[in-house]
């Protein structure tokens, strides 16, 4: 088996001849906490929807633990083994919270009592509510905390703070970061909250329009990734051509203000070799790293 | 030790983790010996990914900060303390240019934008005088 937990190559899937997914590759190493963004209808549901075995992709491969994610037998293997959170968080609505902890903790040998008591109490989930008379914040809690108790090897969860308060937000976060301490669990998480992600994630990627076009190590790409400033002397005009690595130049009276995703030092090199230039770098964020890309797609 | 990081920043977090050690070895606030929490305590009480802290005190280890041992955890090292003392000798020449700086009647920010641009200077004419050798 690979190194990654979860690997897919040139997924492609359309719906009614409207391609969703054109050609993803996606890795999620062993042990990481895959932060998974794009934009609304990027692809990310098709694809968890895809790896949990519940589409047929049109095209390409999607495996999971190294087994195809697209055949039967192998996708119920995958799935004894995940805890997942879907987008529609749809529960049994004729269940209680307690009835349906008792129905979901009956499949799954590995159930963790520890954890479902641990998040009984820290989530404050009435055991008696039916699943319909709860809030969408508790509904995602209890999917939660479905999904963490069984003891899995990989979570995958579709925008698992949706809907909650930012207490909660901060709540959830935390158990997740305690799972992924705790040893050999992987998450995979979708979400558009950037500042989320980039607090917990090692790893991510970015899917836009059906494709991957940015993944990898969060901190390798925040090293990779800087802001040039140059502020110009009069009469002096920017370069036509600037050095490879330059993805993105705006213009704002005599400061010209560049994002660069590689080769930083060679062109910082040649703002400073612009007469009376003024040189300042400065980090960047995911959110400007995010931007950038699904801006210029 | 109690650790903060700044999410917004930009700065990858491990080298923020990285900085407040060092930070609190410089003022005395760690002494050779003491004890840092746990990746997990770190990573759970921050929220932030536990491979960070791990790289953080891997790098750490790296520069000689801490020693890491298995099972009991990871420790200030005697000569990072000793590299502490060099860094208040720095503290003391900082001082004195900042107290010259305030007397032109420049802002702190302004102090600390003409040290930045400085430093990044030389770091890029060290960079060109490598690269020229």
């Amino acid at each position: 088996m690979s190194d990654f937990i979860i690997e897919t190559h040139q997924l492609t899937k359309s719906f009614k001849g409207q391609p969703a997914l054109r050609g993803l590759d996606l890795r999620v190493p062993a042990g990481s906490i895959f932060g998974f963004l794009g934009r609304n209808g990027a692809g990310k549901t098709t694809t968890i929807k895809t790896l949990m075995g519940l589409l047929q992709p049109d095209g390409g491969t999607a495996m999971v633990f190294g087994m195809p994610a697209t055949h039967e037998a192998s996708s119920i293997k995958i799935r004894q083994r995940i805890g997942f959170v879907t987008e529609d968080k749809e529960l049994y609505p004729y269940m209680t919270v307690e009835q349906i902890i008792r129905f979901t903790r009956a499949f799954y040998p590995k159930w963790r009592v520890d954890l479902e008591r641990r998040y009984l109490q820290l989530f404050e989930l009435p055991l008696k509510r039916k699943i319909p008379d709860l809030s969408k914040g508790m509904r995602s809690k209890l999917m939660l905390l479905l999904a963490i108790s069984r003891g899995a090897e990989l979570l995958i969860l579709d925008e698992p703070t949706d809907g909650l308060d930012p207490a909660a937000i901060e709540d959830v976060l935390r158990e997740l970061v305690r799972s992924a301490a705790s040893g050999d669990t992987t998450i995979f998480f979708s979400s558009h909250q950037l500042h989320e992600v980039e607090g917990i994630a090692d790893h991510i990627g970015i899917i836009d329009r059906g494709k991957m076009i940015v993944t990898g190590a969060l901190d390798d790409l925040k090293a990779q990734y800087q802001r040039i400033q140059v502020v110009l002397g009069d009469w002096v005009s920017p370069p036509e051509h600037w050095v490879d690595g330059v993805e993105h130049i705006r213009q704002e009276g005599r400061v010209t203000s560049i994002l660069a995703s590689r080769n930083v030092d060679a062109i910082v090199q040649q703002a400073q070799s612009l007469p009376g230039a003024t040189v300042e770098r400065f980090p960047v964020t995911l959110k400007e790293i995010f931007l950038e890309h699904v801006r210029s797609n | 030790m109690l650790f903060r990081v700044n999410q917004s920043s930009g700065i990858p977090l491990y080298l923020q983790l990285m900085e407040q050690v060092k930070h609190a070895v410089e003022t005395g606030a760690l002494r050779a010996g003491d004890q840092l929490p746990t990746i997990r305590k770190v990573a759970v009480d921050l929220v932030v990914n536990p491979n960070t802290v791990v790289r953080a005190y891997r790098e750490l280890e790296h520069e000689g900060v801490i020693e890491v041992k298995h099972g009991s955890g990871a420790f200030i090292r005697e000569t990072a303390v000793g590299r502490a003392s060099v860094m208040r000798k720095a503290q003391a020449v900082v001082q004195s240019a900042i107290e010259r700086l305030s007397s032109l009647d420049l802002s702190d920010e302004e102090i600390r934008r003409v040290f930045e641009n400085e430093l990044a200077q030389a770091r890029t004419e060290k960079q060109l005088g490598k690269a020229k050798t």
